[in-house]
């Protein structure tokens, strides 16, 4: 069974249609790359896995449990599929420990004891341990995302999505957080990500999708699909993006 | 008979004041408690929660705070039959009347903080009111500091209007003592002066407060 069964999504904001039927399977161990232009409803896509946003038709099952079921405790799933954001969205007026065992201690009930042994854990798989006491504000972009995939790591998911979250960093820091990402990956996480960083997507997803106007418009392996674009909106894309 | 205005005069007027003190303390609790609920009404997810809170505040703003003391003081016994003392009645319309600004107030420092900090929290599994306890309230309390300090000084002042339902508080007071001394330009400047020794510093309070918060993270 797949960890993700997603199927005939369609999605609207009003009456903007920004997901058009879109199906996908996700088995555990994969590393998937979404990219397209802005708009083309990658982050969308991602967004609604976790339930954050609400789908008008289709289905989307997560190991078993139907996301879009008015039903389903959204809370236990998301306790299950990480999610790393754009801008980081660490809580400001907590440091570095708390923002990583908030969630493991009110929601899993962890004590406190354990709860720093763990986020002393996930800090050293993202090569931060010496920041554990740090507020948010002290460290720089690169550093506050990668307390953001500890804080997702903590929670021990199932999957993780990763909303372009290189995007607000320079070239130095996106550096930094993609090494910690090729690392979590190489332990065997299941992964989906929405990036721009063509040489990332190349090096480590399994599976590159390529999604144009609310639909996936090409997919398959990372380097057949770059160097050799069946469709001309992934070629017009490429070029843009490459060049 | 007249009599000269003197120091006894002033220590009265210091006694009353306590009263004006107490009356704004019982305002703010009540109202604070009110305040509260509208607050949470307001952010709530449901949309029918949130239109409850928000005609709440309408009404309550749209009615000024004298119409609300002789509502209580004056139309309470005649539709209960119960008498109500100055005391009950000033403090269930100043509670009422307090609600409504915290409220907003409050509800305002909650909506300021940004909506990615509700996914967050969210996304981490915490539930609607782990997400308040956890990570909206605790900064939106350091936002809404100055603004409610500033609303205390006004809730000071407005405690006056009691007077007309005869709470004996700092203004009361002012007028007796006014009606025994015939002294109004003295009396009045020293009442005026003990509402500002009252208020001053809070609003001092309040600008340092708003100071720190810049630099606060």
């Amino acid at each position: 069974m797949s960890l993700v069964d997603i199927a005939d999504v369609v999605k609207r904001f009003g009456s903007n249609t920004v997901l058009n039927g879109v199906s996908l399977k996700i088995e555990p161990g994969e590393i998937i790359a979404v990219i397209g232009r802005s708009g083309s409803g990658k982050s969308t896509l991602l967004r609604c896995i976790n339930g954050l946003e609400p789908i008008q038709a289709g289905r989307i099952v997560f190991n078993g449990t139907v996301v879009n079921n008015p039903a389903t405790d959204l809370k236990k799933l998301r306790q299950q599929v990480g999610i790393v954001f754009q801008s980081f969205n660490l809580f400001p007026h907590l440091s570095v420990e708390r923002n990583i065992t908030l969630a493991p201690r009110v929601v899993k009930g962890m004590d406190p004891g354990k709860a720093r042994d763990l986020a002393a854990q996930v800090l050293a798989r993202v090569g931060l341990t010496e920041k554990i006491d740090a507020y948010p504000d002290q460290l720089s972009g690169g550093q506050q995302q990668r307390v953001a995939i500890a804080r997702s790591l903590a929670m021990q998911p199932q999957l993780m999505l990763l909303d372009e979250v290189t995007s607000a960093l320079d070239p130095e820091l996106t550096g930094e957080v993609l090494k910690v990402l090729e690392h979590v990956a190489r332990d065997g996480m299941t992964m989906m990500l929405v990036t721009h960083e063509m040489g990332f997507a190349r090096r480590v997803a399994t599976r590159l999708i390529f999604m144009h106007e609310g639909r996936i418009r090409e997919e398959g392996s990372a380097v057949d699909l770059l160097s050799k674009p069946r469709t001309p909106e992934l070629g017009s894309f490429l070029d843009a993006v490459l060049h | 008979m007249i009599r000269e205005f003197g120091l006894i005069d002033v220590y009265y007027l210091l006694l009353a004041a306590r009263w004006t003190l107490a009356l704004t303390g019982l305002a703010f609790l009540g109202g604070g408690i009110v305040g509260l609920l509208i607050a949470l009404l307001r952010v709530s997810p449901f949309r029918f929660l949130r239109v409850i809170g928000a005609t709440y505040v309408s009404i309550v703003q749209g009615i000024p705070l004298l119409a609300w003391l002789f509502v209580f003081f004056f139309g309470l016994p005649i539709m209960t039959r119960i008498q109500v003392s100055p005391w009950v009645a000033a403090t269930i319309a100043f509670s009422i009347y307090a609600g409504a600004f915290l409220g907003d107030i409050w509800r305002g420092s909650l909506q300021s903080i940004p909506p990615q900090q509700w996914e967050a929290g969210s996304s981490l599994g915490l539930s609607f009111s782990q997400q308040l306890r956890y990570v909206i309230v605790p900064q939106a309390l350091r936002i809404s500091i100055p603004p409610t300090v500033g609303f205390l000084v006004q809730l000071i002042k407005n405690t006056s209007l009691a007077a007309v339902i005869g709470f004996i508080e700092l203004t009361r007071e002012g007028q007796l003592t006014n009606a025994a001394t015939y002294r109004p330009f003295t009396v009045y400047i020293v009442v005026a002066l003990i509402y500002f020794a009252l208020c001053f510093p809070l609003t001092q309070l309040s600008r340092k407060l708003e100071r720190g918060l810049r630099v606060a993270r």
